[in-house]
């Protein structure tokens, strides 16, 4: 740290630390906020002042996933005793979980949403990719007569309006049966992250020398060979990123979602703020939903952190 | 790529079709078409179909058939004083979130570009909120917002301060929640264009004890002017869309932005022809911010 020398400047130094830290804490407050949301009894959420220190429990993650109906009396000790630790805490909310004739538990709207955001996003994550890396190799490596334009045409696509786009798909699709279906979504975040997808890969295939494939073709590979055994290969960490980079935007995407879909085929994102609708919402089920929608966008953050600069501006800067 | 190189590599790549496997021509197409094609019908002629619709008093709830009426409703929409406060109110929220996320961005990457323990780290857990989806974030911030037991009243003691309900203050809480998710985005680019300022610029400067001020609009900010404009661009870009966060938080008519009218207008007006002219309007200004976009992206990466 050669950097530091005054005493004005170590000063200075120190400063600019304590405000960073503040700076983080101020960003990740809401974050903290939803998560122990997530973990409170009901009437803890909406305290004045708000409640920080709390015995954490499950009860809004049981909520999330299952029907409840309220208890009209407090259930019988043997009853509560035979019940497992899930129903047990929606019990000791003054609920209980609604169960079929059989026995069966009754599942909440949540989980299926919750998987058809993970069919749609995982789907068209593998679409994007896939037709992204192979056109960006031809355009890496290939003579194209407009270059510049097609690429600029296929970028366009990405910056149109979702609404804009919905409006025309929308009567589209009910002419052919794909409102509400999850074909319907997939098409259209596929189409939503190809451009994308095309001039990440370009990027990173770019910087694969030609040299390795002209080495290739001269030992007697074919190009689609020295494509597969050898592009590919020395792409798979701009695969891995770009499909990270499709994978969160199909994950997170509403508009379309809340356009296209009502119920079969629905996700996550425009379900989870429609369970606020009228009356006393309870938070702390919608934040356990939120929690649980955000864990995975986390992680994968955490994975991408490297690609991130590169990622953002459509691999046009890179470190 | 200098022209040497290229002429090298030109001369390098087979030209003839190889004894066996599919000829170069033959992959580029194989590669390349069917992204085009599929763009192209997923995209593209959506549009002109909705192009045609413009035209029309189309809708879509009921069964009567499209009649043509020629340019009315570009007329209509463009004589309404209630579009052109939709345009005002969405040219306000750009001005006031991008600011914002410049200020806030470009300001934390300054702080962070120096010599700390745990830089990286930091900087990943800065960059968590603009990867959260927009609505999840607007549902949570509601949250933040309540008058009576939201915790942005009571830690900054503001009692029951109405954020969302008060038609004034509702668009500015909008951007704020934006400038929250946005900043860590011009943060971002930033601090690329910071680490990428040559070090002997600054030796120098202080060499010649240049004032800190002089240093900052003299060296710093000409050389990351071109990425902390393509930050500007992209922002104003995705401002100007802007839907989920401000649906969600409010729905005032002072928070009304295009997107919002747009959505109404075709999905639960069913305007559909008036709202397919409407989009025309709003596609024809996004190509153009596009346009600008993508000759900075350009210039940027021929650096």
């Amino acid at each position: 740290m050669a950097a530091v020398r005054t005493k004005g400047e170590m000063l200075r130094h120190r400063l600019s630390i304590i405000s960073l830290l503040v700076i983080l804490a101020l960003f990740l407050a809401p974050i903290f906020w939803i998560t122990a949301t997530a973990f409170k009894p009901r009437n803890l959420a909406t305290t004045v002042p708000p409640t920080v220190f709390f015995q954490p429990e499950f009860s809004p993650f049981v909520k999330l996933m299952t029907k409840r109906s309220q208890l009209r009396s407090a259930p019988t000790a043997e009853v509560y005793n035979a019940a497992p630790w899930w129903e047990q805490t929606v019990f000791d909310g003054g609920e209980k979980v609604v169960r079929s004739g059989k026995g069966e538990v009754q599942l909440s709207g949540f989980p299926s949403r919750f998987l058809n955001s993970l069919i749609i996003a995982i789907t068209s994550t593998v679409l994007a990719v896939g037709m992204g890396t192979i056109t960006a190799y031809g355009f890496s490596r290939f003579k194209v007569a407009g270059e510049d334009d097609w690429l600029f045409f296929i970028l366009s696509t990405r910056m149109l309006p979702p609404v804009v786009v919905a409006i025309p798909m929308f009567l589209m699709y009910r002419v052919v049966g794909l409102n509400d279906t999850h074909l319907g979504l997939i098409i259209l975040y596929t189409a939503f992250n190809l451009s994308f997808s095309v001039w990440l890969m370009k990027g990173f295939i770019d910087e694969i020398p030609k040299e390795y494939e002209d080495a290739a073709l001269v030992d007697g590979y074919t190009r689609m060979q020295a494509f597969f055994r050898i592009v590919l290969p020395e792409a798979a960490t701009g695969i891995a990123a770009t499909a990270v980079f499709c994978f969160i935007t199909a994950w997170n995407e509403y508009a379309f979602a809340l356009i296209m879909t009502n119920k079969r085929a629905q996700t996550a994102p425009p379900f989870i703020p429609s369970q606020v609708g009228s009356g006393l919402p309870d938070w702390t089920v919608i934040a356990a939903g939120t929690f649980l929608f955000l864990v995975p966008v986390a992680i994968f953050t955490f994975l991408l952190r490297n690609h991130l600069l590169r990622g953002m501006s459509f691999g046009a800067i890179r470190k | 790529m200098n022209p040497e190189a290229r002429v090298a590599q030109q001369t390098l790549a087979p030209t003839a079709p190889r004894a066996h496997g599919m000829s170069d021509l033959a992959i580029r197409n194989l590669f390349i078409i069917p992204t085009i094609v599929f763009l192209i019908v997923f995209n593209i002629f959506p549009l002109i179909y909705s192009l045609g619709y413009s035209f029309t008093d189309f809708r879509a709830s009921s069964n009567d058939p499209a009649h043509f009426v020629g340019l009315d409703n570009y007329r209509t929409l463009l004589s309404d004083p209630n579009i052109w406060s939709n345009f005002t109110i969405t040219a306000k929220y750009v001005i006031i979130s991008v600011t914002g996320q410049v200020i806030v961005g470009f300001g934390v990457a300054m702080l962070l570009n120096r010599n700390i323990p745990f830089k990286g780290l930091l900087t990943t857990l800065l960059l968590l909120p603009m990867m959260l989806s927009a609505a999840v974030v607007g549902l949570f911030w509601k949250l933040l917002y309540d008058p009576s037991f939201g915790i942005i009243n009571y830690a900054f003691g503001l009692g029951t301060f109405e954020w969302l309900a008060d038609p004034k203050m509702a668009l500015y809480a909008i951007a704020i929640a934006d400038i929250w998710m946005w900043s860590p985005f011009v943060m971002l680019l930033s601090l690329a264009g910071l680490s990428a300022v040559p070090k002997h610029l600054y030796e120098a400067a202080a060499i010649d004890r240049a004032s800190g001020l002089y240093v900052f609009f003299r060296i710093t900010l000409p050389l990351v002017a071109p990425i902390l404009m393509i930050a500007v661009i992209f922002r104003t870009m995705e401002a100007f869309k802007t839907f989920d966060l401000a649906y969600i938080l409010a729905s005032q008519p002072t928070t009304e932005v295009i997107s919002i009218r747009l959505y109404k207008m075709a999905f639960q007006e069913w305007q559909t022809g008036l709202s397919c002219a409407f989009a025309y309007i709003v596609l024809v200004m996004v190509l153009a911010i596009t346009n600008i976009y993508v000759k900075y992206l350009n210039k940027v990466k021929e650096r």
